[in-house]
């Protein structure tokens, strides 16, 4: 496929469209249900209440150190699938060619997705292609739904977080927003920086199979960063929360590109991490279980949830002081000086 | 991380916090001039630690914020210009002037860039050959001599298509302006350290004789900031006023002399239009006649146009410490980080943002 574009004809509907869809998408995503072809998919019933997502991917650039923009909308589903506790059981695709996007990448990214979709054991089902004149669209973007199935007495939710709760993070914050950022400014990091990106729907099951009733709420804090979803959840529930400045786990070479850009980890987008609240005697024991999985081998317990002000977060510093940290307001801009 | 994580060891810094509730003898109010060190005391939680008497009032030093309402729109007006494409630093895209945002001109089609060197806006200058690239040159001392040095590099390389549009300001200037104002009155300074790296601790001096003010330059870790306020007020409390300086891993007494050639090769003092505190002499720089080409004042024949702060906006009288965000009848409730209405909520080192991202509750 070297050297091959992305024309019009690709999103007709006619014979090039047909060629891509058995060129690429069938000879990398085939499945009984997606072979048919038909207008929609005709699934199988499950146990339990349905959930249901949907999310677009426009990252730039698309590909990055850790992910691409494929893996990244396989994982984005099926992680807000999971953390309503549903058991992620199919997707749409969904993509938005520019006219004159490289072939080879255009197949790579449906490796990826490819990839991504059978280590999750969860399959696309649908999709569709349309082709934008060029300079109309940016290269590529891809809309992914998700259906998933919530078992029986699971009950997920930010209003769910409870006084005395504890708030467990699942691994180090800020790795894929200050990949994206580095890379999108050009500036060399010395060090590892890569994405997070990775699917938690197993991370979650196993929680929820230990701890039946003790997970009160499970959020993945991508855009907006952990401190924009801890205010939500601090919102929703009415109860404030209290993190432990030292206890937030941030790799070195994230906190340098941080400094370096003036940026705050806690506002970063994170794609491979959820934040879990837990009833407060439990929280050990969820610590264990998240870090005996290979998502959660860094999970720490940074904070919990207090009765004070509603809809309030603070940080306790290491002096004593404390600091309150808002949700993010416009995008993270870095400063002069 | 070097440099940084032993001046934020807690063990070290705690006992600091007592120590500097022993300092505190009698009543002080000190002014922290930087942006950075607004910011950077906020988020160590040291204002919820202060001792009863020690009262800390935000200065001018945010480059951002000090930018007046004629530069913006002057700004805004050569980005809608065809052919011109305009790179900045990330804070100035939503600053307002007095009608819309840079922002707003890249959303009508405008070429604005945000770039995180000067060098950056030269290698687009190199890249769109057919476009004249104008930087934005916003900072106090040290942006100057990184903008010095492009356009040291633009003339080397005989790159034709670039100039800067210089509002350059020097930080120990208005703060003179600052200090004859007997309304302000303050004990001390916190020194910018960054600036003081260029500009050398000894630039104080002056200062500290003339108004009798306690000086102490200091750095932006926990360690460096309590350190610097033990020392202002062991300084007031003794009546033992000079300038000290507890970043000499930054700050020598001279200050960078390369840096400060470099500066005056290409710039010239000037006078300068600061918002909320107006036009101050020579507190600006201004490209020499010898650098001329570079000049986007010169090459875009620019007339400052006339323009008005926004009503009821109170960032001058913030910027001159004379009153604290809170008491602003816009601060929070109009005037908010995604609807900035003056320069001193957009700024990430802006005197409103600071409390508004972290003060909510005092």
């Amino acid at each position: 496929m070297s050297g091959q574009k992305i024309l019009l004809d690709h999103g007709s509907g006619g014979l090039a469209s047909q060629q891509l869809i058995s060129d690429l998408f069938l000879k990398y995503l085939d499945n009984r249900t997606l072979h048919s072809l038909e207008d929609s998919a005709i699934l199988d019933n499950k146990p339990g209440r349905l959930a249901f997502t949907t999310d677009s991917y426009v990252v730039d650039p698309i590909f990055f150190p850790g992910g691409d923009i494929g893996k990244l909308a396989v994982h984005g589903t099926i992680n807000d699938l999971a953390m309503r506790g549903a058991v992620p059981y199919c997707l749409s695709l969904g993509l938005i060619l520019e006219e004159g996007f490289a072939m080879e990448d255009l197949e790579r990214i449906i490796i990826s997705i490819s990839e991504a979709c059978t280590k999750a054991g969860v399959p696309v089902v649908t999709g569709d292609t349309k082709v934008v004149p060029k300079g109309k669209g940016d290269k590529i973007f891809i809309n992914t739904s998700g259906i998933g199935f919530v078992p029986e007495h699971v009950d997920i939710s930010s209003k769910n977080a409870k006084e005395g709760d504890v708030v467990i993070v699942s691994g180090t914050i800020g790795d894929h927003g200050i990949t994206i950022m580095t890379r999108r400014a050009g500036i060399a990091v010395q060090g590892d920086l890569h994405s997070d990106t990775m699917p938690l729907h197993t991370l979650v099951a196993r929680l929820l199979l230990e701890l039946p009733g003790d997970i009160h709420t499970l959020r993945d804090p991508t855009r907006g960063g952990v401190a924009t979803t801890l205010n939500e959840i601090a919102e929703s529930s009415g109860l404030s929360i209290e993190l432990r400045d030292e206890a937030l786990p941030i790799r070195l070479q994230v906190r340098a590109a941080c400094e370096l850009l003036g940026l705050e980890p806690l506002y970063l987008a994170n794609e491979g991490k959820c934040l879990v609240i837990v009833s407060g005697d439990k929280a050990e024991k969820a610590l264990a279980v998240m870090q005996a999985t290979a998502e959660g081998r860094e999970a720490a317990i940074i904070g919990k949830l207090t009765a004070g002000k509603a809809g309030r977060v603070v940080i306790n510093t290491p002096i004593g002081g404390a600091r309150v940290v808002t949700p993010l307001h416009g995008h993270p801009l870095p400063r002069i000086c | 991380m070097k440099y940084l994580d032993e001046y934020r060891d807690s063990a070290l810094a705690k006992p600091l916090v007592e120590e500097l509730r022993r300092a505190v003898t009698k009543p002080l109010r000190v002014m922290e001039i930087c942006g950075s060190h607004t910011m950077a005391i906020f988020r160590n939680g040291i204002r919820s630690i202060l001792p009863d008497g020690m009262e800390l009032v935000s200065g001018p030093g945010c480059p951002v914020c000090v930018t007046s309402a004629s530069h913006m729109d002057a700004f805004i007006g050569m980005a809608d210009r065809p052919g011109v494409r305009v790179a900045i630093f990330g804070d100035l895209f939503r600053v307002p002037g007095s009608h819309g945002s840079l922002s707003e001109a890249s959303s009508r089609g405008a070429k604005v860039e945000i770039v995180y060197s000067p060098m950056d806006a030269l290698d687009l200058a190199v890249n769109n050959p057919d476009e004249l690239v104008v930087f934005l040159g916003v900072g106090f001392e040290t942006t100057t001599p990184g903008i010095a040095a492009t356009i040291l590099a633009a003339k080397n390389k005989n790159i034709k298509n670039f100039v800067v549009f210089s509002t350059h300001k020097t930080i120990p200037a208005p703060m003179e302006a600052l200090l004859s104002d007997p309304a302000l009155q303050i004990d001390g300074l916190l020194c910018p350290g960054h600036v003081s790296s260029i500009i050398g601790a000894g630039a104080w001096e002056p200062l500290a004789q003339k108004y009798h003010l306690a000086c102490v330059v200091g750095g932006f870790e926990t360690a460096d900031l309590l350190k610097s306020l033990i020392l202002l007020a062991r300084q007031i409390g003794n009546n033992d006023i000079k300038v000290e300086n507890v970043y000499p891993r930054a700050v020598s007494w001279e200050g960078n002399l390369r840096a400060a050639k470099m500066v005056a090769e290409i710039f010239e003092p000037a006078d300068m239009d600061w918002r909320g505190l107006g036009r101050i002499p020579l507190s600006g720089l201004k490209i020499r006649e010898k650098y001329a080409d570079f000049d986007a004042e010169i090459r875009l024949d620019i007339t400052l146009p006339e323009a008005q702060e926004p009503k009821g906006c109170l960032c001058g009288n913030i910027l001159k410490g004379m009153n604290t965000p809170r008491e602003c009848p816009l601060f929070s409730s109009r005037c908010t980080p995604s609807n900035p209405i003056g320069p001193c909520m957009v700024s990430s080192e802006g005197t409103c943002a600071a409390y508004h991202k972290y003060g909510q509750d005092e």
